[in-house]
């Protein structure tokens, strides 16, 4: 017996090793529960003004649960990793589950605030009243989707959203396989597709943008979830035509040749410019933050996150190869949070092509 | 004299054919492991060469960040060890007395019979349905949420089939003669198990255990389901507190946009492979120090 207490006390001595060879894995031993969260603010009580600002960064605590959608996540990412530096008491862990497994958890009443790569879906509205969840809109901003060929295909410059949705829609499948069936005047080369996974807001957008309807594209073309991917693929095959999104398109420009788009008003490209101010059509498309209502409320460390990232998504969005919006409409996002104004300006049509945030956001103010 | 002294030239033909096949086998097992051995090499050069440049002390000391040369491994280090802390402890003592208690106390019946064909395929039940279990077990059944602990209870039940099989098999392997024995001086089942078949089954048992471990430590998939895909710059104060693990953050860092975040994912990979050994090597010097013969 004694044997069997030697043993198992070195398997535990051995599980102690190891985890004291992790430098930082000193967990306080009390507050075992971080889910429920305690939320302690010293001093003032519940303050619902316009942006609560409390006497200093230190004395907010809290923990703020984020989820959604990947392609938000890098900027929602950035922003709670400056704001925990400034906010050292509040832990900001932001989650990635899709934009609609976001809504999910977050129509759930399981997150504070939602990352979403598209406006939330009539059904998600539903699932939110539901279970009695209010939420407000907040655009934080833009994705741009590239159209990418290969460096070595000295032809295409540009192409009309017409041609795009000849290559692209369900009745090309199998027809439209060669260069020169897109243009008259493009050389007879086959044409390879390659394209973001079909179950990514990417793939949502990109079909109602050029196909018109949500999800309807040919099947006969090499899809991947990992952009990385469609990056290796379009840069060994001269034949390539892909699209996906802009950030990763700044980062291997080298091996990557951008295609402008021409949606009727002359060819385009996507340019940080060109996509902030909406003149890159059709394929540019804002995101967003979807925070809970009543959480508001009962956190004051929501609004000073708020705050934070609409203040300071200028300079971080970019930082992670996204597009920031106009400062205007950072304030007009602030505004609308202020205001408390709930639902969505979209009405619930998910992806929504070419619509002008300012137009909706100014409609709103007055 | 050589062996063309006594044999016909027909036979010596047919001799030197039959060693051209035994040479020929030869060739083809030295190769079906030199395919292994060439494909770990291939993965392991590719990893080093991309990840060994990043692989220094602020990769240990600092949270994930999207500067790559301000990224660390911080957050998921703690997730992986405290993760693979409280899965041992939980599967181990489980584990083994169920291996006890089918081993040594079950009658051969109908109902033993369906309770090992049952642990046998949950063996080979794919993790993400475990993950998905977890999910609805210990997530909102038990309302852990999206916890260390409902990791690691997911990952227990990962694991347990295997640490049960291991832990028979190894349990079996002690010879019937030292039962027999501490039966005949009047010991009780119980003081058998105790004092005579666990001592001799432990290395065994251990063996087993640590690298069912491995594997817990490896799985990215049943934790993903729970949620643990998150990003977290902070400290893990608890078992009830949320987590991530290394295979989760290298996931999340091969997929952004950025070459250094790629170099970063492949130090992350040298530092979970890192893990991996020091627990395998642990299960060689255990079984080699515990090795008790009869």
């Amino acid at each position: 017996m004694r044997k069997l207490f030697r043993l198992v006390s070195l398997l535990f001595v051995i599980a102690i090793v190891a985890s004291a060879c992790a430098p930082a894995a000193t967990p306080a031993p009390s507050e075992p529960t971080v889910i429920e969260i305690t939320r302690i603010v010293q001093g003032t009580p519940q303050v619902i003004t316009a942006t609560p600002a409390p006497t200093s960064a230190a004395d907010v605590e809290g923990t703020i649960l984020i989820d959604g959608s990947s392609t938000v996540a890098p900027v929602t990412a950035a922003i709670a990793e400056e704001f925990q530096a400034e906010y050292p008491n509040v832990r900001v862990p932001v989650g990635i589950s899709g934009t609609g497994g976001g809504f999910k958890k977050f129509c759930n009443g399981e997150t504070d605030i939602s990352n979403a790569s598209r406006p939330i879906k009539e059904s998600e509205t539903e699932l939110c009243e539901q279970n009695g969840i209010e939420y407000i809109e907040l655009p934080v901003a833009f994705d741009g989707l590239a159209v990418m060929v290969n460096p070595k295909n000295d032809f295409v410059e540009c192409l009309t959203v017409e041609e795009l949705k000849k290559i692209w829609e369900p009745e090309a499948e199998g027809k439209i396989t060669k260069w020169s069936q897109v243009r008259a005047g493009f050389p007879d080369r086959p044409l390879t597709l390659y394209g973001a996974g079909t179950d990514s807001g990417t793939y949502d957008y990109f079909t109602q943008a050029i196909v018109g309807k949500e999800g309807a594209s040919r099947g006969d073309f090499l899809p991947s979830e990992d952009d990385n991917v469609l990056v290796q693929g379009i840069a060994g095959d001269e034949n390539a035509l892909g699209f996906f999104g802009l950030a990763y398109y700044e980062e291997n420009k080298d091996k990557l040749k951008l295609v402008a788009i021409d949606n009727g008003n002359g060819c385009v490209l996507p340019t940080l410019e060109t996509v902030s101010n909406g003149t890159y059509q059709p394929l540019s498309r804002p995101i967003f933050i979807y925070v809970n209502r009543a959480r508001v409320d009962q956190k004051d460390e929501i609004s000073a996150f708020v705050a934070f990232y609409l203040k300071n998504a200028s300079k971080i969005v970019k930082e992670v190869g996204y597009i920031p919006l106009t400062p205007e409409l950072y304030e007009l996002a602030q505004k609308r949070y202020d205001n408390r104004i709930t639902g969505s300006i979209f009405e619930g049509r998910g992806s929504t092509v070419g619509v002008s945030l300012a137009d909706l956001l100014a409609k709103e103010q007055q | 004299m050589n062996t063309s002294d006594f044999l016909s030239p027909v036979e010596l033909q047919r001799l030197q054919q039959r060693k051209r096949y035994g040479k020929l086998f030869e060739l083809f097992a030295l190769m079906a492991v030199l395919i292994g051995i060439v494909v770990l090499l291939t993965l392991l050069i590719d990893v080093f060469l991309d990840g060994l440049p990043w692989l220094r002390p602020e990769l240990f000391t600092q949270f994930p960040s999207r500067f790559p040369e301000k990224a660390g491994l911080r957050s998921a280090l703690q997730g992986t060890l405290w993760l693979a802390v409280i899965t041992a402890v939980l599967s181990f003592p489980i584990g083994v007395a169920a291996a006890i208690y089918l081993e040594e106390y079950a009658q051969d019946n109908w109902f033993t019979r369906f309770i090992e064909i049952n642990i046998s395929n949950l063996a080979g039940v794919p993790s993400i349905i475990y993950g998905l279990l977890g999910l609805g077990l210990f997530v909102y059944g038990l309302n852990l949420g999206r916890s260390l602990l409902a990791g690691a209870l997911t990952m227990t039940l990962l694991i347990l089939p295997t640490v049960i099989v291991a832990s028979r098999e190894a349990i079996r392997a002690v010879p019937r003669s030292i039962r027999l024995a501490a039966f005949g001086v009047g010991a009780t089942p119980w003081q058998t198990v105790r004092d005579h078949v666990l001592p001799y089954a432990m290395s065994g048992i251990l063996t087993g255990t640590i690298l069912a471990m491995s594997r817990a430590i490896g799985e990215t998939a049943p934790l993903i389901t729970i949620g643990a895909l998150t990003y977290i710059r902070f400290d893990l104060r608890g078992p009830l507190d949320i987590f991530t693990v290394l295979p989760i953050q290298i996931f999340n860092w091969i997929s952004l946009p950025q070459k250094e975040f790629q170099q970063l994912a492949a130090a992350g990979i040298i530092v979970l492979l890192g893990v991996l050994l020091l627990l395998n090597t642990t299960a060689i010097i255990l079984r080699i120090r515990l090795q008790k013969r009869w």
